[in-house]
C-alpha cells in the first residue's frame, strides 16, 4: 500500500520533521493557504523567493518552505525584499511575518514600500501580542490587556494595519482571519498576480500568549470571536468609529492599478540611456 | 547613448567620485543609500551614472534598509554596494552582523566624518576604524581597506568588491571627508587592466540537499536565489546547509569559528601594506590621508640625517600584527599617527611594544591631518 501524502507536502522543505507553531496556532492554517493560492495559480514554489523577519509567524516560509528563503533581522524583511525584487524582478517575492516585525520594528518599511508600490506579497499575520517571546504588549494589543510588559493593561490606542497600509499607497489590501481561509487562499492568489505592492493583513490566533492573557481563551473560542467580530466593508461604512473599535472589518479592502516601482524603473534607465532599451 | 562601464582616461577628480567609478568597474549593478554629508557624492554620481550601464541607485527611508536591500541584491545575485557615513554606520551595524552570519559579498564605504553622534559632518576623522571590527554584536572577523588618495578612492573600491566576492564577506572601505573630497589626477585604465571577481556559485542542477553553502574556511559556494538551489539563508545559528540549528553549543562554535577563519586563514591575501622603512631606527606608522603627511615629515627628517621610515596599513582589518611585529623587530622607535585620539595605536602597541618604544602623535586638533611640522618634532624629540 502506497503511504499517504498530504498534497501539498512537496513544498514542505525535507529537512523539516515537525511543526514549531504552538497547539491552536494560527499560523499553520496561514501557512496552508499560502501553498493552497501557490498551487492553485499552477505555479511552482520555485517561482518564489520567501522574506521572514522575527517572530512566530516568520517560521512559516523558514524553514517549512522548499524554496529560496532570507530568514531576515526584526522588522527588516520589506527592505531585503526589496534588494531581492530589483535583483530578480522575474521572480514573485513574498514577505511572511507578523504585526511585531513588520508594523512595530519595521512599520517605517512597510510604509515607505507600500507608497513606491513595488510588486510583492506582503503577508502580515496579526495575533496582536508578542508571542515568541512571552506574550508581551504590542502595537496591536488593544487597549486595557494585562500583558506580561503591562501588567496594569495596555494604556496606549493600537494601529490599524490595514488602514495604514492603504493610507500609504498600496495597490493591494485585504484583510481576513484565520477563521476565513477559502476567502483567504484567493485574496492571496490575487495578490500574487498584483503587479504592485500587495498587502494581506491575517489576524491569526496565538491562544497561548493571548487567548490566556485575554481571557478569551482557547483557539476554538478565539476563531468564534473573530467570526464574530468580522464585517464586511459596506457594513462598516454603516457604522460609527466608536461601534468599529472592536470590529475586524474584512474583506479585498483595495485593488487598483498605479504605477509599479519596476516599471518605473525600468523608463529611468531607458532615459538614462537616452531613449534606447 | 550607451555608456561605458569602465571610463578608462585621465582625469582630475574627487576622491568620492573615483569611488562610484570603482564600483561601476567592478561590476557592481545595485546599489541602495540615504543621504549624508560626506559621502553623499558617491550616491550622485551612482545615481547618474550606473543607470546608464543597466544598474540603479536607490534613495531608502534609511541607512537600515539600505544595507538590508543591499544584502537581498546581493543574494540575488547582483554585486552591490552601500555608502554612508559614521551615523549611517551606527544604524547598518545589526544588519551588517546579518551580512557577515549568512556570508554575503557587498562593499561599505564609510566616508568617515568627525566626533561621535552628528558630530561635524564636514570635517574628516579617523573615528569610527574600531566600530568597523567592533560595532556590531558577537565575535567576528572584517575585511577593511584605508584609501589615501581619489586614485586610491577608485583603485580600493574595486579590491573591495573582489575581496567581498572572494571570501563572501561584507567589505569596508574606509575613506574619510578629507579624502573623500579630495581632488587629484586619478587614471582609469582600460577594462582589461581591471581584475574583477565574482563569488563561487554550485553547480547548476546540483540536488538542493546536498549543497553544503555555508561555513567553510576556504569559503562556500553561494547559493544565490532564482537559481534553483533551494537556499535557507537563516542568521540564526546554522550548519553548513543553512539548517538552523539552535540547541547544540558545539554548533554554534562552529558558526562562530568558521566565519572567522573564514578570514584569518586568508589574511595574508588579504592584509596589503606599503613598507618604507629598511634600516631606520625611527618608524612612523599611520593609514589613511595621514600616511600622507608621516611620508612628507619622514623624507624630511631623512633630509636632517634622521633614520625615519614609514609603514602604511593598506589593510587595517584583519589587523597586520605579523606586519606590525616583522617591523618593530627592527625598529628602535615606533610613532604612530592617527586623526583620531588613538583608535588603532593600542592593537599597534600591543605587538610592536614587545620589540621596541611606542609613542602616539595624535594631531594638534582631532579633523586636523597632523602638520608634517609637527611630526617632524616628534621625530626629533624621540630620536633623542
Amino acid at each position: 500500500m502506497n503511504e499517504l501524502v498530504h498534497p501539498y507536502h512537496r513544498f514542505i522543505r525535507p529537512s523539516v520533521t515537525q511543526t514549531t507553531f504552538c497547539p491552536g496556532c494560527g499560523d499553520g492554517t496561514v501557512a496552508q493557504c499560502i501553498l493552497r493560492a501557490i498551487d492553485g495559480l499552477g505555479m511552482d514554489i520555485d517561482d518564489f523567493v520567501f522574506v521572514s523577519g522575527i517572530g512566530c509567524a516568520a517560521w512559516i516560509p523558514s524553514p517549512f518552505f522548499n524554496a529560496d528563503v532570507l530568514h531576515t533581522t526584526h522588522g527588516r524583511p520589506i527592505a531585503f525584499a526589496f534588494g531581492i525584487k530589483m535583483g530578480l524582478p522575474e521572480k514573485k517575492v513574498m514577505v511572511v511575518s507578523g504585526d511585531g516585525d513588520l508594523v512595530a520594528i519595521g512599520g517605517n518599511h512597510l510604509i515607505q514600500n507600500a507608497r513606491r508600490n513595488v510588486e510583492m506579497t506582503v503577508i502580515c499575520l496579526n495575533n496582536g501580542i508578542y508571542g515568541m517571546t512571552g506574550g508581551q504588549a504590542a502595537p496591536t494589543t488593544p487597549m486595557g490587556i494585562q500583558t506580561t510588559t503591562t501588567p496594569y493593561g495596555t494604556f496606549e490606542n493600537t494601529f490599524n494595519i490595514s488602514r495604514l497600509v492603504i493610507a500609504a499607497g498600496a495597490s493591494f489590501v485585504a484583510c481576513w482571519t484565520a477563521a476565513h481561509p477559502r476567502q483567504l487562499t484567493n485574496s492571496i492568489k490575487k495578490a500574487i498576480q498584483k503587479k504592485g505592492f500587495a498587502f494581506i493583513e491575517v489576524f491569526s490566533q496565538c491562544p497561548i500568549q493571548f487567548g490566556r492573557k485575554t481571557g478569551v481563551g482557547s483557539a476554538v473560542k478565539m476563531l468564534e470571536d473573530y467570526k464574530k467580530r468580522s464585517i464586511s466593508p459596506k457594513e462598516a461604512a454603516k457604522l460609527s468609529e466608536e461601534e468599529l473599535k472592536d470590529k475586524i472589518v474584512v474583506g479585498e479592502l483595495v485593488d487598483m492599478e498605479k504605477p509599479e516601482m519596476l516599471e518605473e524603473v525600468k523608463k529611468m534607465k531607458k532615459k538614462a540611456r537616452g531613449g534606447v532599451e | 547613448m550607451n555608456a561605458n562601464r569602465v571610463l578608462t582616461g585621465r582625469y582630475f577628480m574627487m576622491g568620492n567620485v573615483a569611488c562610484a567609478e570603482g564600483a561601476i568597474a567592478a561590476g557592481c549593478e545595485f546599489t541602495a543609500g540615504y543621504p549624508i554629508t560626506p559621502a553623499t557624492e558617491v550616491a550622485n554620481r551612482l545615481a547618474e551614472r550606473l543607470p546608464q550601464v543597466g544598474g540603479a541607485f536607490f534613495q531608502m527611508e534609511d541607512e537600515i534598509s539600505a544595507i538590508a536591500a543591499v544584502i537581498g541584491a546581493s543574494w540575488a545575485g547582483r554585486k552591490a554596494m552601500t555608502v554612508t557615513s559614521g551615523p549611517g554606520i551606527s544604524l547598518m551595524l545589526e544588519n551588517i552582523g546579518f551580512a557577515i552570519g549568512v556570508e554575503t559579498p557587498c562593499v561599505i564605504v564609510n566616508v568617515q566624518r568627525g566626533a561621535p553622534t552628528t558630530g561635524m559632518p564636514t570635517v574628516g576623522v579617523q573615528g569610527d576604524m574600531v566600530q568597523a571590527k567592533r560595532g556590531s554584536h558577537g565575535d567576528y572577523e572584517i575585511i577593511a581597506l584605508c584609501p589615501s588618495s581619489p586614485q586610491e578612492m577608485f583603485d580600493h573600491t574595486v579590491i573591495a568588491f573582489n575581496y567581498a566576492e572572494r571570501y563572501r564577506t561584507p567589505v569596508f572601505v574606509l575613506s574619510d571627508a578629507f579624502v573623500g573630497h579630495m581632488r587629484e589626477e586619478v587614471i582609469i585604465p582600460g577594462p582589461e587592466k581591471i581584475k574583477t571577481e565574482y563569488r563561487k556559485i554550485p553547480e547548476p542542477g546540483t540536488d538542493p540537499q546536498k549543497i553544503r553553502g555555508f561555513l567553510d574556511e576556504d569559503v562556500a559556494p553561494m547559493p544565490i536565489f532564482g537559481k534553483g538551489f533551494k537556499a535557507h539563508v537563516t542568521s540564526s545559528c546554522h550548519d553548513e546547509y543553512g539548517k538552523r540549528n539552535l540547541i547544540d553549543i558545539s554548533a554554534l562554535d562552529n558558526f562562530i569559528r568558521k566565519l572567522s577563519n573564514k578570514i584569518l586563514k586568508h589574511k595574508e591575501e588579504i592584509i596589503l601594506v606599503e613598507r618604507d622603512y629598511e634600516g631606520a631606527e625611527i618608524v612612523l606608522v599611520s593609514y589613511g590621508g595621514v600616511a600622507r603627511a608621516a611620508a612628507m615629515a619622514a623624507a624630511q627628517a631623512r633630509k636632517e640625517g634622521i633614520s625615519v621610515g614609514t609603514l602604511r596599513l593598506i589593510t587595517v582589518w584583519p589587523f597586520p600584527e605579523e606586519e606590525i611585529a616583522k617591523m618593530a623587530k627592527k625598529a628602535k622607535q615606533v610613532i604612530v599617527l592617527e586623526n583620531n585620539l588613538g583608535q588603532l595605536y593600542p592593537y599597534i602597541k600591543a605587538e610592536a611594544a614587545h620589540f621596541s618604544e611606542v609613542s602616539f602623535l595624535p594631531p594638534r586638533l582631532v579633523g586636523e591631518i597632523q602638520d608634517p611640522e609637527d611630526i617632524l618634532s616628534k621625530i626629533r624629540e624621540v630620536a633623542k
